[in-house]
């Protein structure tokens, strides 16, 4: 990349089931004040508003950045909309971060985020199509059977799926901005949850959230705030067909891809040692053994066995989800934006309770739709 | 509630219902009408990438891998195999099926893709990988350029496909 960019503030809401306190122009400004205060900037700093958020139709709310740019300050600015599915606020950043890189803008305002509240996802996900008998039900039963056929590949123990259940709802106890806080979380009250796509059990699954992230991107001659800068290392973005003969859905080459061309940027080669801190996008349980095999942190098959092992535990050598993931927080536009700003609050040294001593380098994730969008970036404390 | 009543008192209005509906046209073209006219006929009718020879069903004119116009038709028998599946026992507005019920990855034998497929006539704690199954069409009368004329599919008695035979279809 020409310029060099870092992330210099950061904001998010309180993230809950139902903030009928505001609206979503209040749910999303919420956020980037938080962010802008963070950089010690205010509105007229910025130069450039990138906003994301998952499909119009959960809200029924079309192209809502078109009524929300007096919200965000974006009046009389450029004013980008991106579109990813479920790693929308993954890619929100990266475009963001793209206009600095490219030596077009100096600081950047990226904000993503979903009122599920006022959504209905289950139906907008489970719309019948003109080829497809009307069976899916939502992310859910689309992600269950790509489950299961992890499980019959690697040979994991069914018990798997309810270590990161529990682990990522003890992680959510230290972040006050995660939607659930469950103190008494342990594998019976999982095992105990109703089942709803067999194999997975609703404390297998992600909630339902309201909320919204921020960030402020900067060029190297406009960093301000506080806090030190977090330098992008490394950004990449990948897709790929949902069908495709041959498509290995458990393990998609588009991933593979994307991270093969974050660690080059990096120049990373052994992901496990070189990076401190990793906040990767598991909606459902499994999908952590599942992307510790994609992401490269281990061998094709192995991804349980860290899990198991409690590699990936707050106190494990690399820490998945300190801030408590998507299980404990599912705005959905802004989760994949949540998993990149929890890896920018690690370098640069402000998540608190959840800070990982020491995170000097650190991997966000995010993917969407059926496992065919990928975005990445790789965070540091030192300048490249 | 008294005329002089203050918005202040009142609060604000936290939520409106607005409900929206989207009927919609759809253009299926020339590839995906064969598919649907083979519906009709009551059978599966997939293409054959002329490239790397692997057959989609339903096809959509194209290979994605290839980028090359599949234009021979393939007819695809009524009998496949469960690669995956899960049980579905979450209700949602506009769920057309009772619940629970099994949601499969069927690949019909000679196809190189898998389609979702309802799978009936079996107690959802019985269905497993590799089962073989067959589909039940409607009544002949009934039978449209939809699938629609797919009942759902039910085990065909066959012994199970060894893992082998589709673990790359997974």
């Amino acid at each position: 990349m020409a310029e060099y960019c870092a992330v210099i503030g950061v904001g998010q809401t309180h993230h809950k089931s139902k903030r009928d306190d505001v609206s979503i122009a209040g749910l999303v400004r919420e956020a980037a004040k938080m962010a802008l205060a963070d950089a010690d900037l205010t509105w007229t700093d910025i130069d450039a508003v990138v906003i994301g958020k998952a499909p119009d139709m959960f809200e029924g709310n079309m192209m809502p950045e078109l009524y929300l740019a007096p919200a965000l300050g974006a009046v009389g600015k450029p004013m980008f909309r991106v579109h990813t599915a479920g790693s929308v606020g993954g890619s929100t950043s990266l475009v963001a971060a793209h206009l600095i890189s490219s030596g077009i803008h100096k600081r950047v305002l990226t904000v993503a985020y979903e009122k599920q509240s006022d959504s209905d996802a289950m139906w907008a996900l489970s719309v019948p199509q003109p080829f497809a008998a009307p069976l899916l039900a939502g992310a859910g039963g689309y992600f269950a059977p790509h489950i299961r056929a992890y499980m019959r590949r690697s040979g994991a123990p069914e018990y798997i799926g309810r270590m990161v259940a529990v682990k990522d709802r003890i992680n959510a106890l230290r972040n006050p901005y995660a939607h659930l806080h469950l103190p008494d979380i342990d594998m019976k009250m999982v095992e105990d949850s109703m089942m709803l796509w067999d194999p997975l059990r609703y404390l297998e699954a992600c909630p339902s959230s309201d909320g919204a992230a921020a960030m402020v991107l900067a060029a190297e001659d406009s960093l301000s705030g506080s806090y030190p800068p977090a330098w992008i290392h490394g950004m990449a973005m990948r897709s790929e067909p949902t069908m495709f003969a041959g498509r290995d859905q458990v393990n998609p080459q588009a991933g593979r891809d994307c991270s093969a061309d974050v660690y080059a940027q990096a120049g990373i080669t052994n992901p496990r040692a070189e990076i401190d801190v990793a906040e990767v996008y598991v909606p459902f349980s499994w999908y952590e053994p599942m992307w510790l095999e994609n992401l490269g942190f281990c061998d094709l098959g192995d991804g349980w066995k860290l899990t198991e092992a409690g590699a990936t535990a707050f106190e494990g050598d690399i820490p998945w989800n300190t801030s408590g993931g998507v299980l404990s927080s599912n705005p959905i536009g802004a989760s994949g934006m949540l998993r990149f700003l929890e890896v920018a609050m690690q370098v640069r040294g402000q998540a608190g309770e959840h800070q990982i001593d020491g995170a000097r380098r650190a991997l966000g994730q995010a993917y969407g739709g059926g496992s065919q969008f990928f975005s990445m970036w790789v965070l540091g404390s030192d300048k490249p | 509630m008294s005329a002089r009543t203050t918005t202040e008192e009142l609060g604000p209005v936290t939520t409106l219902a607005t409900p929206i509906r989207l009927d919609f046209e759809f253009t299926p073209g020339v590839a995906q009408s064969r598919f649907l006219r083979g519906l009709e006929k009551g059978k599966f009718v997939g293409q054959r990438c002329p490239t790397c020879g692997k057959v989609y069903v339903p096809s959509r004119g194209s290979c994605p891998t290839d980028g090359v116009p599949t234009t021979e038709d393939v007819d695809l028998g009524n009998v496949g195999t469960v690669t995956t599946y899960c049980v579905v026992n979450v209700p949602f507005a506009g769920q057309s099926i009772e619940i629970p019920y099994i949601c499969a990855q069927v690949l019909l034998d000679g196809a190189n893709i898998s389609f979702m497929g309802l799978i009936q006539e079996i107690p959802t704690d019985e269905i497993r990988m590799g089962m073989r199954v067959e589909a039940v069409w409607v009544e002949p009368e009934e039978l449209t350029p939809s699938l629609a004329s797919v009942r759902y599919f039910r085990p065909s008695g066959e012994p199970d496909a060894d893992y082998e035979t589709y673990k790359d279809y997974l």
